[in-house]
């Protein structure tokens, strides 16, 4: 067995964990970090990143066969043909191309990357068992980044043709009927995806509508574009039963039990942490629920025990875990930091995509007073230029003093404007100040400057 | 249901109007005959007005800061104890009385108890820091609305946000606020550091402070003032008073330097009868007096007031320290008569053991000279050959220069450093020269 010693140990090689280790090293920690699998964890290998790609494939497949029809602007082909390996090939080729990068910036920073599963021993001594042999770690400091993975639907464990999101993006085929489970961002991502490169695909969603963090009208575009790409959509609806054999899930909704064939289930009603196998027990770190309780310096209930990204408390997104990778690297490095973020976007790549940030109209009317301003794409002449002009941009700003406390945006390409948004936010401006900031013409942005307009004085196109 | 009108009583001293400092009972009020309803300032005192009769208060005839003639309506009182009396055991009505005779707290401002009813707001501080937010302006996540930089700045520097006031649009911190908050420290009270202190509070200038600055204005104004500040030795008559207050203390009371400094003046003005006497400037006509009516400036609750120590010349140093005694403890009790408080020869000022090295006091016009008394300390003295340890006190001296000439001052001055250095000097009787 191998004894090593290091400053900072990070496990998991996943957004948080490359961010943190590298950051760290080149801050001069002697950093270490330890992958099970891939590094680039879920975002870049199965997550983010490929259904991505996926998307923009399926749009561009989508596109061809609009243009097959009736043709698009004038532009019409013939019979667009889909090879979905090569779509395949090409999506692991941007992964590789990601991980090289990620295994390319660890070494360029000076961490030492090792493979294996991590365990505690203690709370500064980590286990690795790798197929090499077991390797133990003494570090002073120790960040948890660990992740998440699918939740299981209880009753229809995933595996054959039942498939978590994993395993829907490696598919070797479109399937030619898909359910998917849960009408979360996930599935409406996936299933939109697979529904424009040929699936027929039903969305199957207990609560009675989709996206439910988000108001009707923010949704309400999504659910358009769902309806005119043949998704059929069944909420309160619950699943009952499958029958592998015969490809039959058994649903139930207000109406009574019904039946549902189909090829492939996706499931996907949630993520959870993986924060078990690591030997945490021994550590008796306080828990809030199944995540690692931290504090806002990302410090566990044990000294120099860090826990960052999707085994804490809070919403599973990559940039909130790079966020809190830099500040516990920062912190490890001598430095003060913190976590003090005003707020944490989220964009849905859902068509027509949904960016949001900071309080939602009911979140921030219940601090008190506010205005509300939208403004519409079907005003925007660059949303005309593109042939979309789904969606509007909405401001929420405190009544009193205009202080902006919410974007919402849904709309072509509005996950290009939410950093913006973001910046707003955090920088704690008024919707004077979006106002008075020039925002190039032609472009979607000024959707956003015309509902500021609103607040502090007028439109000028509405 | 009899109601009866009262009107402003003649005060006394041929006084023609009064400022009504406060009232003592409001609108609805139960009084009995005799109860005090309201006090009301001259230049000279303030008097409490009783109730001429027991009843229901019906009517305020003005509200605290009002000038009153005498004669003029001032309160409205229903006699008639039927319906809403009845509602009170008439023994209750008594304990029913909102003056606040037993709440010397209450007494001390005249306009700090919730009483009349028609008054003008009671002054109160403004909320402190009035400029400052009244809160922390919050940013979408409840937290002190600033950009990242800053807050990341503030973390290096150590510094709280929630109590850093911000200067940008709509409150928000900027890295100027920070600076400013380790060039000048906290806006809010919380915590340590140095903390600006902005309120501003109002008092309005009323009653007796209002004659006092009526009356220092036009002494000032009027008077030529200068000043003589002599250093007097005050071992043998501190040594002296410790030997009578031992011998006599038990019986007659403890005697304060104040009876020997009155007793000296009553022999100096004999000499320099200049200095104790009155002069009408409208009238182009100086009084002298022969009588020593001595002032003694006295610290009230209300402000400064002059009770009168009238013939001090006539009366031993027991009989000068009870009426000393007598005439503060009726001035800080508001209850000195205009007779108390008139007709003063000549002023004595002395704030103790506050007495500082030096004063300049102010002529209590039309008086022409005031003696101020500073504070007794151990000085070194030289005897010729060795410094001495010496009590020592200052005399500070203004005379009106109008009609007091300074060798006369001067000459007043050193006759009273004279008999209080000797005290001896002070009880020879009957000496002619």
């Amino acid at each position: 067995m191998t004894e090593l010693r290091t400053s900072l140990l990070v496990i998991g090689g996943g957004p948080g964990g490359y961010v943190c280790a590298s950051r760290a090293a080149r801050l001069g920690v002697d950093t270490m970090l330890v992958e099970l699998d891939r590094l680039g964890g879920t975002c870049l290998n199965v997550g983010c990143i490929p259904s991505k790609a996926l998307i923009h494939a399926a749009d561009l497949f989508a596109t061809a066969q609009a243009q097959a029809g009736d043709g698009v602007c004038g532009i019409s082909v013939s019979a667009p043909v889909l090879d979905f390996n090569a779509t395949r090939a090409w999506m692991d080729g941007v992964t590789a191309n990601l991980r090289g990068g990620v295994a390319s910036l660890l070494k360029r920073s000076g961490v030492k990357t090792l493979q294996g599963r991590a365990r505690f021993l203690d709370g500064k001594t980590v286990e690795i068992a790798a197929d090499t042999g077991d390797t133990v770690v003494r570090a002073d400091n120790i960040v948890i980044a660990t992740g998440s993975r699918p939740a299981d639907l209880p009753g229809l464990p995933t595996g054959g043709n039942i498939l978590d999101s994993t395993a829907a993006l490696a598919l070797e085929d479109v399937p030619e009927r898909l359910a998917v489970i849960g009408a979360g961002y996930i599935g409406l991502e996936l299933g939109t995806a697979f529904a424009k490169l040929g699936a027929r695909v039903t969305l199957i969603e207990a609560a009675d509508g989709i996206l439910p963090q988000y108001d009707d009208k923010l949704t309400r575009p999504v659910r358009r574009r769902l309806s005119d790409l043949g998704l059929d959509l069944k909420t309160g609806t619950r699943v009952t039963g499958w029958d592998d054999a015969t490809g039959t899930l058994s649903l139930t909704d207000a109406e009574g039990d019904s039946t549902l064939a189909v090829d492939k289930v996706l499931v996907t009603v949630g993520r959870a942490p993986n924060t078990f196998g690591l030997g945490l027990e021994e550590l008796q770190l306080r828990m809030d629920g199944p995540f690692i309780q931290v504090d806002d310096r990302c410090q566990s209930s044990m000294r120099g025990v860090f826990a960052i990204g999707d085994v804490t408390p809070g919403p599973m997104l990559a940039h909130r875990a790079m966020a809190q990778a830099e500040i516990v690297a920062d912190i490890v490095a001598g430095h003060a930091a913190a976590w003090d973020k005003t707020a944490i976007p989220a964009v849905c790549f859902t068509d027509p995509e949904i960016a949001t940030v900071g309080l939602s109209p009911p979140e921030a009317e219940a601090q008190g007073a506010v205005e509300t301003r939208e403004f519409s794409f079907r005003a925007n002449g660059r949303a005309l230029t593109l042939d979309d002009t789904e969606g509007f941009v909405r401001i929420v700003a405190r009544a009193s003093d205009h202080v902006v406390l919410g974007i919402q945006a849904t709309g072509p390409g509005v996950s290009e404007l939410v950093a913006g948004f973001t910046q707003a936010i955090e920088a704690g401006l008024r919707a004077e100040d979006i106002a008075a900031t020039i925002h190039p013409h032609p472009t979607l942005s000024e959707a956003v400057q015309e509902a500021a307009l609103g607040l502090a004085s007028m439109p000028n196109h509405g | 249901m009899a109601e009866q009108t009262f009107k402003l009583p003649d005060i006394g001293e041929g006084i023609a109007e009064a400022e009504l400092a406060d009232w003592l009972v409001k609108v609805g009020d139960i009084v009995q005959e005799d109860d005090p309803i309201c006090e009301v300032t001259t230049d000279k005192a303030t008097v409490e007005i009783p109730a001429s009769v027991s009843g229901r208060v019906t009517w305020l005839g003005g509200k605290p800061g009002d000038v009153m003639a005498v004669g003029g309506d001032l309160i409205r009182i229903e006699t008639d104890s039927a319906a809403p009396v009845a509602e009170k055991p008439a023994e209750d009505a008594p304990k029913e009385d909102p003056r606040p005779e037993s709440e010397p707290a209450a007494k001390a401002g005249p306009k700090a108890d919730p009483k009349p009813e028609p008054k003008s707001e009671p002054s109160r501080p403004r909320p402190a820091r009035a400029d400052a937010p009244a809160a922390m302006v919050a940013n979408a996540a409840g937290r002190p609305l600033a950009a990242p930089s800053v807050r990341g700045k503030a973390r290096e520097m150590g510094i709280d946000l929630r109590r850093v006031r911000g200067t940008g649009p709509a409150g928000r911190i900027l890295h100027e606020d920070l600076e400013d908050f380790l060039a000048h420290g906290a806006i809010p009270a919380a915590g340590p550091g140095r903390v600006q202190r902005t309120a501003t509070e109002e008092i309005p200038v009323t009653g007796v402070r209002r004659a006092i600055s009526q009356k220092m204005q036009e002494a000032k104004r009027r008077v030529p003032h200068f000043s003589i500040i002599e250093e007097v030795e005050v071992e043998a008559l501190e040594d002296l008073r410790a030997a009578l207050n031992r011998q006599y203390g038990e019986k007659r009371g403890k005697l304060t330097l104040l009876p020997f400094i009155l007793r000296a003046l009553s022999e100096a003005v004999q000499d320099h009868p200049e200095v104790n006497a009155h002069f009408d400037d409208d009238a182009g006509i100086v009084t002298r007096h022969a009588a020593l009516h001595a002032g003694i400036a006295t610290q009230t609750d209300q402000g400064l007031m002059v009770p009168v120590v009238r013939h001090a010349e006539a009366m031993s140093l027991w009989e000068q320290a009870a009426e000393i005694r007598r005439l503060s403890e009726a001035a800080r009790s508001r209850r000195a008569s205009p007779k108390d408080l008139t007709g003063s020869t000549i002023t004595i000022t002395s704030l103790g053991p506050l007495g500082a090295l030096a004063t300049t006091p102010i002529i209590n016009r039309p008086e022409v000279a005031i003696v101020g008394i500073n504070k007794m300390v151990v000085r070194p003295v030289w005897n010729g050959m060795a410094f001495m340890p010496k009590r020592m006190m200052n005399l500070s001296c203004s005379f009106d220069h109008r009609v007091v000439d300074g060798w006369v001052a001067a000459e007043f001055v050193a006759t009273m450093k004279r008999l209080i250095e000797v005290p001896a000097m002070l009880f020879l009787e009957g000496h002619d020269d």
